[in-house]
């Protein structure tokens, strides 16, 4: 185990961490404001990725892709509540995971029969291929620190946005207190789409930004569900904060330990049995972290007040 | 969180149901054998057991508001129990079949300690971490094939006899099978035990109050409906001769959440129609188009937008609105 790979796969793992909390950030706002749980949140990152990569064949800008795959995301998005996720709001959650799951079905084989099963590609912007010398010995891939640095500035605008403008200031209220801010005369429901269109925006701008480094392909959007849902639960459901921190070390536990796990159990076995449960216990380790964190602080690190 | 209520007027009047049901799977192989006979007792036999499974869901999903999405975890544990010794030649099912559903037991126990200190939201997302993490332990089983699965050479023997060597025998076995686990639970359900549960269902404070100690109630309730799962794939793994990983993927425990509540959450001989609609309709779905997802993925929501109580439910309404004139 040498510093050099230490460094590279903690970077790896913020990488990791940021993208995750992209995607948590949307989801965990969806349910703070609307009670509302979105299994459909995954593929709307798939998608973000998937447009990307369609705008790109066709302009052949990756900025230009960017911006219309978030356009077109948000439309899909919006589309999806206006027909869908806006009848499901006040059901209770087992409906609503299964209506959003009929949705996940639909769109992972939709993209299936649009784009073909095969995985596609999107090349990283030239100005931003290659890699940096970090220090002598230790490079680096430029995208990678980009995603870190712009998923960190969306945290920094995310924090801004909710802590300091009007519109932050009533999805605070109305994640706690949604009934009264209703009786203030807010329209609610114009509110709950602007932060449908917002998480989703998110969740495909994770998916743009991730596209390069990663296969696009079907179902791409299903684990990442899965580990943003870790993340919302061990950071406290509709707690911004919460799901930053938890981001970031679901990202970097899981990282480290799938890359150091067989090393660190040959200090204690032999190494033919460490290869063999090496990889089972990396895998397990983020849901035993959550175990943890759940047993003794069951609404996560930082609940939401008043729920 | 209003999940469906047992009304007992409406379950005695539909009493004839599950008598009904269990008579058409006693005959079905009779009447299979007429026809295309291996495809039917096949895709009958995978009925029951999703159905053995689904039975399990709605026993804490309906009557105790857990509604777990981890629920594949436990078919997977018992699918592998049985994989595992029959890697190792051993294949008595005295052997393996408690041993399976003691590990899902054991399994249902430990997590439950954690998911049950959790409510509602929390519930459903923990359930299902702790289902992805079964599942990826399973892919990185490298002896046992890790993402590919295993095959089993033998179908599990009773005291040295291959008794589930006949498909027709296995077919029997998981009735009979099916049949004791929806008695089990019909039972709890009606006894003082199952009483408990549903007032912990409807008002968890009222009954710590009254002096119930809630969480003990409904992690015993979350054990057996854990080993029920345990069964069910321990037969999976012996009717499909195969297991993989992807039996306990997140989209199998969504699944059995969808045959729950297409057949009405909270009526046990539900999960059995649901199960049957489910896999029926899947076959029949993919034998129309490979894409049937497209197809199957809206009916879904359109179920839950518009069919509040599953098919049973639809079915009783359209009845009752006949039976007005």
């Amino acid at each position: 185990m040498s510093v050099t790979l230490l460094i590279v796969q903690t970077l790896n793992g913020l990488q990791f961490g940021v993208l995750l909390f992209l995607i948590a950030a949307g989801l965990t706002l969806v349910f703070g404001v609307m009670d509302f749980i979105n299994l459909a949140h995954g593929v709307q990152y798939m998608l973000g990725a998937y447009l990307a990569v369609m705008f790109y064949a066709l302009t052949g800008n990756f900025l230009i892709a960017l911006i219309a795959a978030l356009a077109a995301a948000l439309l899909l998005g919006l589309l999806l509540e206006f027909t869908v996720f806006r009848h499901l709001y006040d059901r209770d959650h087992l409906e609503q995971v299964i209506a959003t799951f009929g949705i996940i079905l639909f769109l992972n084989q939709g993209v299936k029969v649009v784009w073909g099963a095969a995985p596609l590609s999107l090349p990283i912007p030239d100005m931003f291929a290659g890699t940096i010398v970090l220090s002598p010995g230790i490079l680096y891939p430029v995208w990678r620190l980009m995603i870190i640095g712009s998923g960190l500035a969306v945290a920094l605008i995310l924090y801004l946005l909710v802590s300091r403008t009007r519109v932050g200031m009533l999805v605070r209220a109305g994640a706690t207190h949604a009934r009264i801010v209703s009786a203030l005369g807010v329209d609610i429901r114009r509110l709950f789409m602007i932060v449908f269109g917002f998480g989703t925006m998110l969740a495909a701008f994770a998916g743009v930004m991730i596209a390069p480094i990663l296969s696009v392909e079907p179902g791409m959007g299903d684990s990442v569900l899965i580990l943003a849902f870790v993340v919302i639960v061990i950071g406290g459901i509709g707690s911004m904060r919460g799901a930053f921190i938890a981001a970031l070390l679901i990202g970097l536990v899981d990282t480290l330990g799938r890359s150091f796990a067989i090393d660190i159990l040959r200090l204690v076995m032999p190494p033919s049995p460490a290869r063999t449960v090496g990889p089972a216990i990396a895998s397990m380790l983020i849901y035993v972290l959550m175990a943890l964190v759940l047993y003794f602080r069951p609404a996560g690190l930082f609940p939401a007040k008043g729920r | 969180m209003s999940l469906a209520v047992t009304s007992t007027p409406l379950a005695r009047r539909f009493e004839a149901l599950p008598i009904a049901i269990f008579l058409v799977l006693a005959l079905a192989p009779l009447a299979a054998s007429f026809g295309a006979e291996t495809y039917l007792l096949g895709l009958f036999t995978r009925v029951m057991i999703y159905g053995i499974a689904a039975l399990a869901l709605d026993f804490i999903c309906g009557y105790g508001g857990l509604v777990s999405f981890g629920h594949a975890a436990f078919v997977g544990i018992g699918a592998y129990t049985a994989g595992i010794f029959g890697a190792h030649g051993i294949t008595d099912m005295a052997i393996t079949l408690p041993v399976a559903l003691l590990v899902s037991a054991l399994f249902a126990w430990l997590t439950g300690t954690v998911c049950l200190r959790t409510k509602s939201v929390y519930f459903i997302m923990i359930t299902l971490a702790f289902g992805q993490m079964i599942y990826f332990v399973a892919g990185s089983l490298s002896p046992y094939g890790g993402d590919d699965g295993l095959t089993l050479k033998l179908r599990s023997t009773l005291f040295g006899f291959p008794i589930l060597q006949y498909d027709r025998a296995l077919y029997y076995a998981v009735l009979a099978f099916l049949l004791v686990s929806y008695l089990l639970l019909r039972g709890i359900v009606a006894s003082r035990f199952g009483r408990v549960f549903r007032g912990a269902r409807d008002n968890p404070t009222r009954m710590a109050t009254i002096g119930y100690d809630v969480f003990r109630y409904q992690r015993i309730a979350y054990v057996i409906a854990g080993s029920l799962g345990g069964l069910s794939g321990f037969l999976l793994a012996n009717a499909t001769e195969f297991v993989s990983p992807s039996f306990m993927s997140w989209q199998r425990s969504g699944e059995l959440i969808i045959m729950v509540l297409f057949g009405g959450i909270g009526t046990l001989h539900g999960a059995i129609v649901g199960a049957a609609a489910f896999l029926v309709l899947e076959d029949m779905l993919g034998g129309i188009t490979e894409n049937w997802k497209l197809i199957f993925g809206p009916m879904l929501v359109l179920i839950v937008l518009f069919a509040r109580g599953g098919l049973l439910g639809l079915a009783q309404s359209v009845w009752e609105r006949l039976r007005r004139g």
